[in-house]
């Protein structure tokens, strides 16, 4: 059993004006085998804690930390990280020209495990997780990413989760543009990865509708690059009905409560 | 890529007037001389005062307007300050643009179905000069001097199945000329490459006759030891429905300045030109290509790509795409990108388009040249992908684009193979 612990996480990006605050104090416990939804407004800061986690380069850490099992991961390069065991599925994957998906793939499974997998079951291994997530064959031949659709290109970030087979796994807006076929598709592929229970799961949505299918057991709801309230399933179905207006009237006064009790 | 800079379709001749002091429409003139005059961008001086070109109603700064002559007395000594040289180091010609080129050509040995007719002829064949007239003066220096040429036929209606390979070794650094005329035949089909390697010192003029419904591939690759200095002019004449798909490659040598055309002259003709460069410390790597739109209803399609890197990496691509006013219904579209593997290397890319017409189906032109792109990097590494695998990773599918072109499976295993080689001297 593994643990991501995030504490007291601040973050800024360097804009034209100067640098700007993001992330102002997160601290969040993920285990093996948990869910967790963070879900909130746009522009609260979901993405940036994403991102952070995978470090990239844009954010900043400017207090706080990340470990892994104890370990720094701050301290960590972005591939060390994958390494690791951190795995994050990004909400506007970018098209690799020239490489192609079979190159891409075997070329990532082989960094992360250490050693290149046998050809035969890993071909037989891609095409399978391909199929169950209809994902056509000729994907296979394409250069990663390019001319897919946004919700192909989804697809095939929860094809890189079922092969890369993460310890923890970071869903920035994954549901996000796609329909309600390919959400259940992407859905089932996330629940298969957790079926195991060897993974973590922190699912970053705006919506509700993909907790329809991928069950949650603690959300948080991030406001202003905080989080301003914990609670079990329960909290999105109160999210589903009412939205993020309550918290929007006035961050510091919704804080309080989820101050009080931490 | 991250596109530093990025020039857009710019419609018509390029003014002669210059923008800001030392820069012409086309960036930075090179030598302080320069600075202030008022000289055109293309053809400069040459379009002026020659006897053959040029002539009146057409614009200095037309590409129609370049002096072109089989006679070296034509062509003034070059002083660097020429349009057509002014990114070229003369003093790395080693004489080719100076000397008579009197030494051993590089020899030509050539492989091939049986078919394909070989021959080896003198400079009286009245094959020779079918395809172009020598539009610069190194050109027009090896067109004086060259001593005989290799004459290759693809057979009218012949489709040939196996590549014909048409090996040049040079052995000697003594400047010399040297003669190619490839013909392909009515309805022919073939692939030609053009294996350029060893050491030499050669000014080249290869002639591509494409006659009316052939299809031809011609492939010159550059893998020259690094002591090459090697120009070479490849003038296509495009037939009737005739297509030219033209590949080059150059990476070795230590001067290496290709000059492809490709002429339209009759309607329903198809040009497709393709090229990668690799361009290490202190190499000098030049691609200055031409599509001539003649005749109406022709196709063409133009991209190269060039990586770089270490101190003096230098690389020049130049692409002038001219639609006459006969050319309506022309479908044109030229691009450059470069990727800049490490500081201290230099691109040059410039892409010239004239239309003379607006009857046309398209026309576009782009050039970017830039660092490798972040976020392909940090895809690849969140991906467990260490920074050198994924950076050449990277490269390797920039590239990758234009050796697909190739289609013939060995030659692009070596190609591949090449570029790895070049990738890993980077980690050095």
């Amino acid at each position: 059993m593994s643990t991501l612990e995030i504490k007291d996480l601040h973050v800024s990006i360097e804009t034209e004006q100067g640098s700007k605050e993001i992330l102002k104090g997160v601290s969040l416990v993920i285990r093996t085998g948990e869910t967790h939804a963070i879900m909130g407004p746009n522009g609260s800061g979901k993405s940036t804690l994403a991102s952070t986690i995978a470090g990239h380069p844009r954010y900043n850490v400017t207090s706080g930390s990340i470990t892994l099992d104890g370990e720094d991961v701050l301290e960590m390069s972005v591939d060390e990280r994958a390494r690791a065991g951190v795995f994050l599925a990004m909400q506007y994957p970018v098209e690799v020209p020239g490489v192609s998906m079979t190159n891409f793939l075997r070329t990532a499974k082989t960094a992360i495990d250490g050693e290149a997998p046998k050809l035969r079951t890993w071909t037989k291994d891609v095409k399978a997780a391909m199929e169950q997530l209809r994902i056509d064959a000729d994907f296979a031949q394409r250069n990663v990413n390019e001319g897919f659709s946004g919700g192909e290109k989804k697809r095939v970030e929860i094809l890189q989760l079922e092969l890369f087979k993460p310890k923890f796994a970071v869903l920035d807006e994954t549901d996000s543009g796609l329909d309600v076929d390919a959400l259940k598709v992407v859905s089932e592929g996330v629940n298969r990865a957790h079926a195991d229970g060897n993974m973590g799961t922190l699912l970053i949505t705006h919506y509700t509708r993909i907790l329809r299918y991928i069950k949650p057991d603690f959300v948080h709801v991030f406001v202003d690059g905080q989080v301003v309230e914990e609670g079990g399933p329960e909290l999105a179905d109160r999210l589903e009905e009412e939205g993020y207006d309550r918290y929007a009237k006035g961050a510091g006064a919704a804080a309080a409560p989820a101050a009080a009790q931490a | 890529m991250t596109e530093i800079t990025t020039e857009k379709a710019r419609i018509g001749a390029p003014s002669a007037q210059p923008f800001i002091d030392g820069f012409t429409e086309e960036g930075e003139s090179l030598s302080p001389i320069n600075a202030g005059t008022t000289k055109a961008p293309l053809a400069g001086d040459s379009a002026k005062s020659h006897s053959h070109g040029g002539g009146v109603g057409i614009p200095d700064s037309s590409r129609a307007g370049r002096l072109t002559s089989y006679k070296l007395a034509d062509f003034k000594p070059l002083t660097g300050l020429e349009e057509d040289w002014r990114f070229t180091p003369l003093k790395r010609l080693r004489g080719l643009h100076s000397e008579v080129l009197a030494g051993a050509a590089p020899t030509v040995v050539v492989n091939g179905p049986e078919q394909v007719i070989v021959e080896s002829v003198g400079r009286d064949d009245q094959r020779i000069g079918t395809a172009g007239i020598p539009e610069d003066r190194v050109s027009a220096n090896a067109w004086e001097n060259f001593a005989g040429a290799t004459v290759v036929t693809i057979p009218s209606e012949f489709e040939a199945t196996a590549e014909i390979t048409v090996d040049i070794e040079g052995t000697s650094l003594e400047a010399a000329a040297q003669h190619l005329v490839i013909v392909a035949e009515k309805f022919s089909k073939a692939v030609v490459v053009l294996n350029h390697k060893g050491s030499a010192v050669v000014s080249e003029n290869v002639e591509i006759i494409v006659e009316d419904g052939a299809s031809l591939t011609v492939i010159t690759l550059q893998e020259w030891n690094d002591d090459a200095v090697h120009a070479s002019s490849q003038q296509a004449k495009i037939g009737r429905d005739a297509k030219l798909k033209h590949v080059m490659v150059s990476l070795g040598g230590d001067l290496v300045r290709i000059t492809p055309s490709a002429r339209f002259t009759a309607p329903g003709g198809e040009a497709e030109m393709f090229g990668l460069y690799f361009a290490d410390a202190g190499q000098h790597l030049e691609q200055r290509l031409f599509v001539d739109h003649a005749v109406a209803n022709c196709k063409s399609n133009v991209l190269y790509k060039g990586a770089l890197q270490g101190r003096n990496a230098h690389a020049v691509w130049v692409g002038d795409v001219l639609i006459r006013k006969e050319a309506e219904g022309t479908d044109t579209y030229e691009a450059n990108r470069n990727l800049l593997l490490t500081d201290g290397a230099r691109a040059d890319s410039v892409p010239n388009l004239e239309i003379e017409t607006g009857l046309i189906e398209g026309a576009g032109h782009a050039s970017a040249t830039g660092r490798m792109d972040d976020e392909h990097l940090f895809y690849l590494m969140a991906r467990g992908i260490p920074e050198d695998v994924a950076r050449r990773l990277v490269v390797r599918g920039f590239l990758n684009e234009i050796i697909q072109q190739i289609k013939v499976p060995s030659i692009e295993e070596r190609l591949t193979d090449a570029v790895e080689r070049e990738l890993a001297l980077t980690d050095n």
